[in-house]
């Protein structure tokens, strides 16, 4: 019986974890939904691996992992603002941008990162197995759930993975995203509620005026924002605790805004000023440290409108995976600047 | 509770575009818990049957329903035009939450590290540490949500004497198995986690298994008695769990009547 390609890791990088979708229907038992960050990120990814969008993948921030192909290929999609340097077994490095496939052969290894201008990439490898736990791959690891044992990555963990088909002139392997998202702008959408009550109109114009900054104090669970305090009104800085969902922004009794994010937890007693757009979610999630922001009230319909269009600007730019032809280690399209199918592409930001 | 009486119709809140909040009360009440739980078990049920599409999950609190929905397959004006006559008819008459009939009865060591605001704790509520474990261990508590974390028991009511407002400064680190209290309530944290409430002890029992057919322990609707045991006892009840000698059978003291 053949060997299973397996990923090595060799170095751990900051923070890195399998994620995929995420697990839905155990928020009742306190379980957070966790998932990419960015699920855009971990379809794009997946798909230049050229397997299902919710496979699970690897999440990593700020240096990636360094990852070595054992006893068989391995193919990856790399999704996110970074590069890699692959090293060949021979010892020859290269350098490669993202958003395009990568294929390891036994003995090389895959150096990721870092990542600039953005919190979050995603790394797919194709046929990744990890078993489920309640119905997801995804890493949280408060509970110890999913993933490696419910933990981040650790350099001398072994990522087992499904042997790859073999390519034929119809199935390429390698795959590129040419025209890959362009980093969105503009203020982040925000439903007021679902206690916006708890806070006079003066505060609430304060919070959609801002200026707010991402603080250094962000994890998967959520981040802190820095900017203009709010003041409660005479309903107080407190609630008897109801459910919390990712995007829920409160605001405790500094006035200091808090966004919760994917491992977030389920139930919070801080009133709750807004809620973030979906579409807009993984753009202040993945925000670097530092950056500053504006908020803007839209209505639910608005909102929900502004989801189905982020997702159909996903599908557009998911049907721009293309094929990459390599003339040796070439890639000769990118050398003539021909974008043959990829020119009516849209960028991601509706 | 007479035919006579009216009860608020629920407020709908705006949880964003996934979902919707419809809030009962702003407040810990057994009446109020019980038109969540009503309301919870009618949407599980029109789920199961298919007729909310799009709905992922509901998630009940001690005075709200949260729904879950997926802005790609359905809408809030479709959902609210669906939950309406859900709301009209769901059985608010009930006079308290549907008890679920199982009892546990929980160890927990007082003091020590996990119950490191028992003194001062004491000395807020002007009792001696002795009167706050024995009110804590002679009261039959009420879960009324999990959430928080995985696992994460809220529950009431807590004896008047011991209720105090949460820490002014939350801890960063809580460890696991702390057994805390704050306001009206008493808690068990099943993970490390940071945490504002004041801690009184430990107790060893996990409250959650993801492996188990249902991952969390205890549920809405349980009751709990705390039983106190000596730092050795603790130690040795802590081996033998995790040793796999005491199932979670071993802490029910009255199953589903």
């Amino acid at each position: 019986m053949p060997e299973q390609p397996t990923a090595l890791v060799v170095a751990a990088g900051a923070l890195a974890s399998v994620q995929d979708a995420g697990r839905r229907g155990w928020r009742r038992m306190g379980v957070p939904a966790s998932g990419a960050l960015d699920p855009a990120l971990l379809r794009i990814a997946n798909a230049l691996a050229g397997q299902a969008g919710d496979a699970p993948a690897i999440e990593f921030f700020g240096t990636g992992p360094t990852l070595q192909a054992l006893d068989g290929p391995l193919l990856l999609g790399l999704a996110g603002p970074f590069s890699a340097t692959l090293v060949q077994a021979d010892g020859q490095q290269r350098q490669l941008p993202a958003w395009r496939s990568v294929l390891l052969q036994p003995g090389d290894t895959l150096r990721i990162g870092p990542l600039r201008g953005s919190r979050a990439g995603v790394v797919a490898l194709r046929g990744l197995q990890v078993a489920p736990v309640l119905g997801s791959a995804s890493t949280y690891q408060r509970a110890g759930l999913g993933g490696l044992a419910g933990r981040a990555l650790a350099a001398g963990d072994r990522l087992p993975t499904a042997a790859l088909p073999p390519a034929t002139p119809g199935q390429p392997l390698l795959r590129v995203l040419r025209r890959p998202p362009t980093p969105a702008t503009g203020p982040i959408r925000v439903v007021p509620g679902p206690q916006a009550d708890h806070f006079d109109a003066a505060e609430l114009a304060h919070f959609l005026a801002g200026p707010y900054t991402v603080t250094a104090d962000a994890d998967r669970m959520g981040l802190r924002l820095a900017g203009p305090a709010l003041v409660h009104n005479a309903r107080g800085s407190e609630i008897t605790s109801d459910a919390t969902v990712p995007g829920s922004i409160q605001v405790p009794g500094n006035g200091q805004p808090i966004v919760l994010l994917a491992d977030g937890q389920t139930a919070g007693g801080y009133p709750k000023i807004a809620t973030v757009a979906s579409a807009d979610l993984a753009r202040l999630a993945l925000a670097p440290t530092g950056s500053s922001l504006h908020f803007q009230a839209v209505t639910v319909a608005e909102a929900e409108d502004l989801a189905i269009a982020h997702e159909a600007a996903l599908c557009r730019l998911l049907a721009g995976v293309e094929p990459l032809q390599l003339d040796g280690d070439i890639d000769l399209q990118a050398i003539y600047g021909s974008n043959l199918v990829s020119g009516m592409i849209d960028a991601l930001a509706p | 509770m007479t035919a006579a009486t009216v009860l608020p119709h629920p407020r709908l809140l705006d949880a964003g575009n996934g979902a919707l909040t419809i809030e009962f009360g702003d407040r810990v009440d057994p009446a109020l818990a019980a038109r969540v739980q009503a309301l919870d078990r009618a949407l599980q049920a029109a789920m199961a049957q298919g007729a909310l599409p799009g709905v992922v999950e509901t998630m009940p609190t001690f005075r709200s329903l949260t729904v879950l929905y997926d802005p790609l397959r359905t809408r809030r004006a479709a959902l609210d035009a669906a939950l309406a006559p859900l709301l009209d008819s769901t059985p608010a008459g009930q006079a308290g939450p549907a008890a679920s009939g199982r009892r546990w009865r929980l160890p927990v060591c007082y003091g020590g590290e996990a119950g490191a605001d028992l003194e001062s704790l004491a000395a807020a509520c002007g009792l001696a540490t002795a009167d706050v474990t024995r009110l804590h261990a002679a009261t039959l508590y009420r879960v009324d949500m999990i959430g928080f974390l995985p696992g994460f028991p809220f529950m009431g009511d807590l004896p008047a004497a011991l209720r105090q407002p949460r820490r002014r400064e939350p801890r960063l680190r809580v460890p696991a198995g702390a057994v805390a209290v704050a306001l009206g309530l008493t808690a068990i944290y099943p993970w490390q986690s940071p945490g504002g409430w004041h801690l009184i002890g430990r107790c060893p029992v996990p409250l959650f298994n993801a492996g188990a057919a249902t991952p969390a322990l205890l549920a809405p609707g349980d009751r709990v008695r705390f039983e106190p045991v000596t730092p050795a006892q603790l130690a040795m009840l802590e081996a033998d769990i995790a040793a796999g000698r005491l199932g979670a059978g071993t802490w029910l003291e009255a199953a589903d009547a």
